[in-house]
């Protein structure tokens, strides 16, 4: 919140002043339960047993609150002729996701540091190409990639889906450590150079110390990016493979009869969960890391 | 004795701008070597080139009577102390100096040996095991680690750029004299980059003034202020500047005539019977302090002139007179109990045994 009353002006205007910010409250809070209204009916419905979601309201609490829908949802619920409810392909989003978001945001540290502080002959233009990386439509891809994880024998396996996300995370993670790396003084290079340190040791000894700022920054944003993402994971998985995703959306498609609501809740829920649970635990650091300004060596 | 830094014929561009042109520089061991010019005229770059942090156009360089050209700064026996003194600022100050020791596999006795030592050199002590962002002395003791991870290495060649230019003016001249004191007492080799001309005057054994990157002058202090090899040079050095007054000269029985045009109609007239074959326009050169009070100065060689004194400036130990000659400013340094007065003349004695003469068309010195 910054200083309201610097909109308007004139002194005389007290009244305005405090009608404006009231209507500013009042939006904010609307938009506040727009938002938290969808939340808000997953969390009660999955609390529901299905005859009261038959019979009650839609916004109206839980009568009688059940984990039923949970443990189905867990273990329970069918993905197809599976019925294993999600925990499974939870795990393969764990197994995806965790490697891919470490290489990634490896990978990108160590590219930033190269276009940031060494700048070699084309280092704009390297940079230029993988920037433009991280705007190339994904359905765009499909079909090439496809061919190349066939061709490298990784087709529908987790290290190829690995391999996609690395490929398509390195665009942001350079981006991220380049402009981190950028503000730090290019004489911190020289002074560890006549050092004697080379290459790798200033990486590991100087720059990634200094770095956990933007690590937070890559990490969430990566964990967020993978974790949610559908399209790879429908396209280059095969049964067994898949991520929580694409059992999500088939636990809600392949329900035959009586649609359980609940149960699609508590999935999306669980879906949902690790990508919540990321925010809340660094959520702090994502804005800070993002303002981090130079470092003063 | 090899020199102990030699470059020879140097060039270095960035693409097509060519930052340093045919540099030509050696100094001895012990020698205190300061680059001095306007900012951008490509000092940092020289130091830089000299330390292999940058690779050369053109020419070759050795240091301790090696060839350097080509080798990398970690093996040229070197060690930098950087304008922002480039602190590793997740490091301790102990850390900080002990890095290089520890990149190179020195032992850790050796280490903890050297860096108690340096320490206690600098009287950083209570500092070392705290991070550089909790220096609360500021710039001061930040400077200080940044000497002590230098001189933890004992090089051959110290380096420093601008070390002091971050430092409040009082600080300053308290750090230069430090530095100074350092230099006699080590006698060691130093290369230092400043846009300070007082502090190249203190501190230097050899000058060399650049301009563009283009070098004007190498000498020592003395050669540098007495006998600027340019108007560059004359302007740069030394402060408040030299005088540079354009005048005509005229051959006559005893040596030269100078004449300058004075803002009260008649110009006044300097015999000079040292320097002959002069051309017949010039810019004289004199220093502020070749200009004194005639009532308390005599002597030969000395030319008195009345000129009136346009503005009178005291400043403590002197006092600064104003005066419109040959259309410029001319200032002369006065003793503090001169009888200047603004807006009357005074009969002033002009030492022509000390003056330089320039050129108007080249800028280059002509005695
Ligand atoms: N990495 C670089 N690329 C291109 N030009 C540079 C680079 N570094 C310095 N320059 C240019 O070289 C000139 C000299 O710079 P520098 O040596 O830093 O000057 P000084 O230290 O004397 O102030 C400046 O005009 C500067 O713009
Ligand atoms: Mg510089």
């Amino acid at each position: 919140m910054t200083d309201l009353s610097y909109t308007s002006p004139r002194s005389g205007s007290r009244t305005a002043n405090i009608l404006l910010r009231w209507a500013l409250y009042i939006m904010l809070g609307l938009f506040a339960l727009f938002y938290l209204m969808p939340l808000f009916v997953m969390v009660i419905t999955s609390f529901k047993s299905l005859d009261e979601i038959r019979t009650g309201d839609l916004i109206s609490l839980p009568r009688e609150v059940t984990f039923d829908a949970w443990r189905t949802a867990w273990s329970g619920a069918c993905t197809g002729i599976q019925c294993e409810g999600v925990r499974p392909f939870f795990w393969n989003s764990v197994l995806i996701a965790i490697p891919a978001v470490l290489i990634s945001t490896l990978i990108g540290a160590l590219n930033g540091y190269v276009v940031a502080q060494w700048r070699f002959k084309g280092a704009n233009l390297f940079f230029a190409l993988m920037l433009f990386g991280c705007f190339i439509p994904f359905q765009v891809v499909l079909l090439p990639m496809a061919r190349m994880l066939g061709l490298m024998g990784m087709a529908g396996t987790i290290p190829g889906l690995i391999f996609v996300h690395v490929i398509y995370g390195l665009g942001f993670t350079t981006l991220f450590f380049r402009n981190y790396y950028v503000s730090i003084p290019s004489e911190l290079t020289k002074a560890a150079k006549v050092d004697g340190a080379g290459f790798f040791r200033i990486f590991w000894s100087i720059f990634l110390p200094l770095s956990l700022p933007i690590i937070v920054v890559t990490v969430i944003w990566q964990f967020t990016q993978i974790w949610n993402d559908f399209l790879f994971g429908v396209s280059f998985s095969q049964a067994g493979t898949q991520p929580v995703t694409v059992a999500l959306n088939n636990i809600v498609n392949s329900t035959t009869g009586v649609k359980a609501y609940n149960v699609d809740m508590a999935a999306a829920i669980i879906a949902a969960l690790p990508t919540l649970f990321v925010y809340v635990v660094a959520g702090k650091y994502f804005v800070r890391g993002l303002t981090a300004g130079s470092v003063k060596g | 004795m090899a020199p102990i830094l030699e470059i020879n014929n140097l060039f270095k561009s960035y693409g097509s701008v060519e930052i340093l042109k045919d540099i030509n520089v050696a100094i001895e061991q012990g020698d205190f070597l300061v680059l001095v010019g306007p900012s951008g005229c490509g000092k940092s770059t020289l130091l830089n080139c000299i330390a292999g942090l940058e690779p050369i156009t053109g020419g070759q360089l050795s240091i301790g009577g090696k060839d350097m050209t080509h080798v990398s700064p970690k093996d040229r026996d070197i060690a930098m102390v950087f304008q922002s003194y480039a602190l590793y600022p997740t490091m301790t100050v102990a850390k900080n100096i002990t890095f290089g020791m520890k990149v190179r596999g020195v032992d850790q006795a050796t280490q903890d040996e050297k860096l108690a030592h340096v320490a206690t050199q600098l009287q950083i002590e209570p500092l070392l095991n705290r991070k550089p962002g909790q220096l609360s002395g500021g710039q001061r003791q930040r400077q200080r680690v940044a000497m002590g991870r230098a001189l933890v290495r004992d090089p051959k060649l110290f380096l420093f750029d601008e070390p002091l230019s971050n430092l409040d003016a009082k600080l300053r001249v308290e750090m230069r004299t430090e530095i100074k004191a350092l230099h006699q007492r080590l006698g060691a080799s130093m290369v230092y980059v400043t846009h300070d001309q007082i502090e190249a005057m203190t501190l230097a054994t050899k000058i060399v003034v650049m301009k563009g990157g283009v070098i004007q002058q190498i000498g020592t202090p003395s050669e540098i202020y007495n006998h600027p090899a340019n108007l560059f040079v004359a302007d740069f050095m030394g402060s408040p500047a030299m005088n540079l007054i354009p005048a005509k000269t005229k051959a006559n029985g005893k040596g030269v005539e100078i004449e300058i045009a004075s803002k009260s109609g008649d110009p006044i007239t300097l015999i000079d019977t040292k320097n002959k074959d002069l051309p017949e326009d010039v810019i004289l050169g004199v220093r502020p302090e070749d200009i004194a009070d005639a009532s308390l100065r005599g002597g030969e060689g000395r030319q008195e002139a009345d000129c009136l004194i346009d503005i009178v400036e005291p400043a403590g130990a002197d006092t600064f007179a104003v005066m419109q000659l040959g259309g410029k400013h001319v200032t002369a340094r006065l003793h503090a109990e001169t009888g200047a007065v603004a807006g009357q003349n005074l009969n002033l004695v002009f030492d022509l045994g000390k003056v330089s003469y320039f050129a108007p068309e080249t800028g280059e010195r002509l005695n």
